[in-house]
């Protein structure tokens, strides 16, 4: 008898309203929610991710903020800063501030699209080339070991000299050069994933090739992609900004970060007319340093293992 | 060996699983790990196959084999007298055997996808098999769900937010939403704290009763085996050396290595504590170079010389009884003292 009673009660508790309800409560901060309060608690992170917003916004809105036409010739050559021209004007008398905004825009688009692109390959060849295995790994990740092995910056310009110079080819010329990484790490991720117990229930329960490398594998890698290619992205800024010092990236009257610090390449504007090549070159800085904190950042937020 | 009574879901015929091993400067084969090395068995619809042997011996790589996340080498399997291997070319007809042969795995931490909450991963199969539609999903799941004894509102949460022994009953859920005839459960409790391990046993065993499922059970825990199964197949590296019910082989055990096993269960009796038991000496063979001859006889107690040059077969333990074992030096020894 008291048994009887004393199961009857415990097995009434847990579909209790009172218990669920309180235990729903505990739980229904979703993983988005998660990962952002980990997040914010870094807080150069969090400066980070506020500067970066003021520099994408002034960017998008160059065409509202920018005081003068960026290719347009607007004062005297090479005039200091002044109440006029905020940052002062270039060689030809176009102004700095202007050619800034519209710098950064470029600077940024070549990044975050070039980021796309490498990222999509990547994943794509990661994927097939750890869950197929076998003879498609070796070819794909033989493949992937050559790209990584050629002088980077040599593939960059001999590619830059054979497609002319310009807006969209940079950014494919980029796109097809940071894929490796990725692929690799996507790869090493699959590897370990195929062979998870989720994996295998789910071939078991015959679920179709794109369920289990869409659904299953590639949500599961996706924290470690984002990490990866916050380095990718500020790298492609980078090497653009690299491509369009050495002339062969966004060709002028068009300026891009790399193109603006060109100018340097002269002494006298070195030692003379620091204004030429300062703000470029810490708005380079200024964006790398953000977007590598905000890796750092997104690395430990995204951790499953980093605790509450 | 059948009963009139009852037909076979499954049978194994000679089955065969080798796995290569690379080495070398320039990889290449260089020897082969005989995972399972000829092994046949039956097991009736509605029954639960008992599979014990030491880590190691091969009984995990069966049940891959049966739920085809593996083909085997060699030999056949027939699922309700269909051969599988035939039927893996048809696509189509493939995939509806597929969810009549489902698993249950071993680690309930990994057997779940972390990034998806318990609807998603009971609903995503079920729909796709057209076993359950947009309307009716929810309703199966809840059913799902009462039937493995999770509360209704788990719904929404992950993975991780369940205990080992929570996460083997969804794992459960999931193998039943296709409707299987067959489920292969591998070490399905071994993962678990043992006041859990009742608990999920009490399930299976419940659920089998109440949906008619045939069971292979995989396991170490002699204990466990003994509970859920009806027969009892003992392995030593890739083959099976026993096969019978479960109760005559707990009672007399025949082959020397189910005895060794059975003696190496502890017993909480204090009287039968100081009672001699034969515990195995050395360790289980390598199975890439198997020893010779009867694959246990450099570990046996009663071995003869004929037992290192002659592969044993099953043999019938008595005239009349189901009951195979493959040591024809006890066996012998039996019929003697039968007749003598």
């Amino acid at each position: 008898m008291i048994l009887k009673k004393i199961d009857e009660k415990y097995s009434k508790e847990p579909s209790g309203a009172a218990v669920s309800s309180s235990r729903k409560d505990i739980h229904s901060e979703s993983y988005l929610q998660t990962v952002w309060r980990r997040f914010k608690r870094h807080h150069l992170a969090s400066v980070s991710l506020a500067v970066l917003v003021v520099v994408v916004g002034a960017a998008l809105l160059a065409p509202v903020i920018a005081p003068y036409d960026p290719t347009e010739i607007a004062g005297p050559f090479a005039e200091p800063p002044s109440k006029k021209f905020w940052l002062g004007t270039d060689l030809i008398g176009r102004d700095v501030l202007s050619r800034l905004l519209y710098a950064t825009r470029i600077s940024l688009l070549v990044g975050v699209m070039a980021t796309l692109i490498s990222t999509v390959i990547g994943v794509i060849l990661g994927l097939s080339a750890g869950y197929f295995g076998g003879a498609a790994d070796m070819i794909i990740m033989r493949f992937t070991d050559m790209v990584m092995s050629f002088p980077y910056i040599l593939l960059v310009l001999v590619a830059a000299a054979i497609f002319k110079p310009g807006l969209w080819n940079i950014i494919l010329i980029l796109g097809f050069v940071d894929w490796p990484g990725i692929a690799r790490l996507v790869r090493g991720n699959v590897l370990n994933l195929r062979e998870t117990n989720f994996v295998k229930s789910s071939i078991v329960a015959g679920m179709p090739l794109r369920h289990i490398l869409f659904s299953e594998i590639l949500p599961n890698t996706v924290a470690p992609i984002l990490v990866y290619s916050t380095s990718v992205l500020a790298l492609s800024i980078l090497d653009e900004a690299a491509l369009s010092f050495l002339g062969q990236g966004i060709q002028p009257p068009d300026a891009s970060l790399g193109n603006m610090l060109n100018g340097a390449q002269s002494l006298t504007v070195l030692t003379s007319q620091p204004w030429l090549w300062i703000p470029p070159g810490v708005m380079i800085v200024v964006i790398v340093m953000a977007i590598n904190f905000i890796g750092d950042a997104l690395r430990d937020a995204l951790d499953p293992n980093g605790g509450r | 060996m059948l009963d009139e009574n009852t037909i076979p879901l499954i049978t194994v015929e000679n089955m065969k699983k080798y796995y290569p091993v690379k080495g070398g400067v320039i990889p290449h084969t260089t020897g082969y790990v005989k995972a399972v090395d000829g092994v046949s068995f039956s097991i009736m619809k509605g029954q639960t196959l008992g599979l014990v042997g030491e880590s190691g011996c091969g009984k995990s790589t069966i049940g891959r084999q049966l739920v085809g996340l593996e083909k085997p080498t060699e030999g056949k399997i027939y699922y309700n007298g269909c051969d599988l291997s035939a039927i893996s070319r048809n696509k189509e007809q493939m995939r509806q055997i597929r969810t009549k042969l489902q698993m249950v795995f071993q680690d309930p931490y990994s057997s779940l996808n972390p990034r998806k909450h318990i609807y998603e991963i009971l609903a995503q199969p079920m729909l796709y098999h057209h076993i359950s539609s947009k309307e009716t999903v929810e309703r199966d799941i809840l059913r799902l769900l009462d039937m493995v004894g999770l509360p209704r509102t788990v719904l929404g949460r992950y993975p991780h937010e369940f205990s080992g022994g929570q996460r083997q009953r969804i794992g459960i859920a999931k193998a039943l939403s296709l409707n299987p005839e067959f489920i292969v459960c591998d070490e399905p409790v071994s993962a678990l704290d043992v006041s859990i391990q009742a608990q999920i046993l009490n399930l299976l065993k419940d659920l089998q009763k109440e949906l008619g499922l045939t069971l292979l059970f995989v396991g170490h825990g002699l204990g466990a085996v003994h509970y859920v199964s009806d027969r009892i197949a003992v392995m030593y590296l890739g083959k099976i050396v026993e096969i019978g019910e479960a109760k005559e082989i707990f009672r007399h055990p025949v082959h020397p290595y189910t005895r060794a096993l059975l003696d190496a269960v502890p017993v909480p009796d204090t009287a039968q504590k100081n009672q001699e038991r034969k515990l195995l000496k050395g360790e289980i063979g390598s199975s890439m170079e198997p020893p010779e001859g009867c694959r246990f006889h450099n570990r046996c107690p009663y071995a003869v010389e004929q037992c290192a040059l002659e592969v044993p077969g099953l043999q019938r333990v008595e005239e009349k009884s189901t009951r195979q074992a493959a040591c024809p030096v006890v066996l012998a020894d039996k019929k003697e003292a039968a007749h003598g």
